[in-house]
């Protein structure tokens, strides 16, 4: 972080104008990339806040209502359902998606023939458009043409197809399983760098030691790992909590409402029902709990710096 | 006997493991594959093994050009992609030097503010920037996904460039800066060429994440020439009938292709800046 003082004085030297003296050249160039974020990511922050305090509509200017909207979803069973599958949601598939990853990172840390292709092909479910992958999930999932049901009646384990995504529970379990899908590469990739990262002298004085291959594990690996599972795993919080797609693809938020999480049902109320001061203040609902994740998140990585 | 026991070790530790892994992160990409050459006819035929094709067609890829704004919405796509990388590119090189290597009023501050904006869900903020978007008039303009994109990704970006810049050894920099050097020459000839790998890596990112934008897309280009790749195929290319199995899956798998190829040429690039970011923040 420290600068030496051979740049201060470079900085002083040849200050001539505002683009070579150091303060206002920095202030100069945060300046494009400032704009955009305050213009679109500041602004529309509290403009929500107002607007989330009003009954706007959609091309209708609202009136001022305090807390009306808030207090009207806690009696809104539908946005009670919404903030329980949220919570499912985020916390059921992070710790899957952890362990999956982590047991992807430990089998491809193994020296073995095409490791690059091998890398590259597990890494695709989070590398491309999710919307669209989601489709291939939505086929899967679908009543009639689902493979998976086609495989268990062919192998007489069920008579009927399965309505994956026309059953509340199967939807959310399903929608869950194609969020565990996306996000494995993810966690396999950020700790596979984690155990590269393992001194192999580390290792093998382990073993020479006398420890097996689960100790060597547990006291060499887990210690060398456990931050960058911690960082992506709040990452995977934040994202799956405030998550869209997935779910707007598969489910829509039916059947019936009941699978709608916060994003899916924001968009839901206002814009489709065109409550945009409701929609607003489910979106906000969101903040509070992403503020303790993010929180969370900068308190660790101050520490560790 | 010892190397065969190694051998079923193996087998075991590794191989039957990765079998798993690869049948479930991939098995959604082979179907939708088959499915997209199959003719939908074929789909109905429940003595054939769904699992394979029997008979080959490109129909559906056909019908895509044929009947479908698809290439329009590459269009659209490849036009706001590639904007918004340059534009969020640009800010994300100024900014990330500035963080790096000047000493200005307020810039921890700023670091700890593109760090959180990182963090903000477009969930969060799509509802009141619809209402911006509107008044300034860019609804199913590119100018609505080109200036909003940049939001997330010059973040990320800068904050991988930063790091990126910090590796380079100041005393290059400084004895260019003795030599009469303006700090922006400094950046521009010797700082940016120094830095190919993380400016490829920062670039991979922004195009990805552009390319695979969703909500925004879904919300400001809703009119249908308009429309970029995944939205246009989630919302015009579901019917009410059974029919359309087949172009909706060549659709999703034209729109990944350019996707995997980008990644699987640069993967180093994209796995170094998505480590740099998860482990620097």
């Amino acid at each position: 972080m420290g600068r030496s003082k051979a740049e201060l004085k470079g900085g002083a030297v040849t200050a001539k104008g505002l683009l070579e003296r150091e303060s206002s050249l920095g202030i100069l160039l945060m300046l494009p990339g400032a704009l955009l974020l305050m213009v679109f990511m500041a602004y529309p922050f509290f403009l929500g806040i107002w607007l989330s305090l009003t009954d706007s509509g959609i091309g209708r200017p609202g009136q001022y209502i305090g807390l009306r909207n808030f207090t009207d979803l806690l009696d809104d069973s539908i946005f009670l359902q919404t903030t329980r599958n949220t919570f499912i949601y985020a916390l059921v598939t992070v710790p899957f998606k952890a362990a999956l990853g982590l047991g992807l990172a430990l089998v491809l840390n193994n020296r073995m023939r095409f490791s690059n292709p091998v890398r590259a092909a597990v890494m695709m479910p989070w590398i491309v458009p999710t919307a669209l992958s989601t489709l291939g999930w939505f086929m899967i999932f679908d009543p009639v043409f689902s493979p998976l049901s086609w495989l268990l009646k062919h192998f007489g384990l069920i008579r009927q197809n399965i309505n994956f995504l026309g059953d509340p529970t199967l939807a959310i379990v399903s929608v869950m399983i194609a969020n565990i899908w996306r996000g494995t590469p993810f966690f396999g990739v950020i700790i596979l760098a984690g155990l590269q990262a393992v001194p192999g002298e580390l290792l093998e004085a382990a073993a020479i030691d006398g420890a097996g291959m689960w100790k060597r594990f547990l006291h060499v690996t887990v210690p060398h790992v456990k931050g960058v599972v911690l960082i992506a795993g709040l990452l995977s919080i934040i994202w799956t909590f405030a998550d869209f797609q997935l779910i707007y693809v598969l489910t829509k938020g039916g059947p019936a409402n009941q699978t709608h999480i916060f994003g899916t049902y924001a968009y839901q109320i206002g814009l489709a029902a065109t409550e945009i001061g409701m929609g607003a203040a489910i979106a906000l609902y969101m903040f509070p709990i992403l503020s303790v994740f993010a929180f969370l998140l900068l308190v660790y990585l101050r520490r560790e710096e | 006997m010892v190397g065969s026991e190694r051998l079923s070790n193996r087998l075991l530790n590794i191989y039957l493991p990765l079998v798993f892994y690869m049948v479930f992160l991939l098995f959604p990409f082979y179907w939708m594959t088959i499915v997209s050459f199959k003719p939908t006819n074929d789909l109905f035929e429940m003595e054939y093994n769904p699992f394979w094709i029997q008979r080959f067609t490109l129909e559906n890829y056909l019908y895509l050009f044929q009947h479908t704004a698809f290439p329009e919405w590459v269009k659209n796509t490849l036009i706001v992609s590639v904007v918004s990388t340059a534009l969020s590119l640009g800010c994300s090189i100024f900014a990330g030097y500035a963080l790096a290597r000047l000493r200005f009023p307020g810039s921890n501050f700023l670091g700890i503010g593109i760090f959180l904006a990182y963090l903000v869900p477009p969930t969060l903020l799509f509802l009141p920037l619809a209402q911006v978007i509107a008044r300034l008039g860019l609804y199913n303009t590119y100018w609505a996904l080109i200036l909003t994109y940049p939001t997330q990704l010059i973040p990320f970006a800068s904050w991988l460039l930063m790091g990126y810049f910090r590796t380079i050894p100041k005393e290059i920099e400084e004895s260019a800066m003795a030599d009469g050097c303006s700090r922006m020459a400094i950046l521009v000839r010797i700082v940016l060429p120094l830095s190919v790998p993380g400016l490829l890596s920062a670039g991979i990112f922004c195009f990805t994440l552009s390319w695979n934008e969703f909500l925004y897309a879904l919300i400001f280009m809703s009119s249908g020439p308009m429309k970029t790749i995944p939205v246009g195929v989630v919302s015009d290319m579901i019917k009410a009938d059974t029919l359309f199995w087949g172009s909706l899956m060549a659709s999703a798998v034209l729109g990944s292709v350019p996707i995997a190829f980008l990644y699987s040429f640069f993967v180093k690039h994209y796995v170094s800046g998505l480590t740099a970011g998860a482990v620097k923040g």
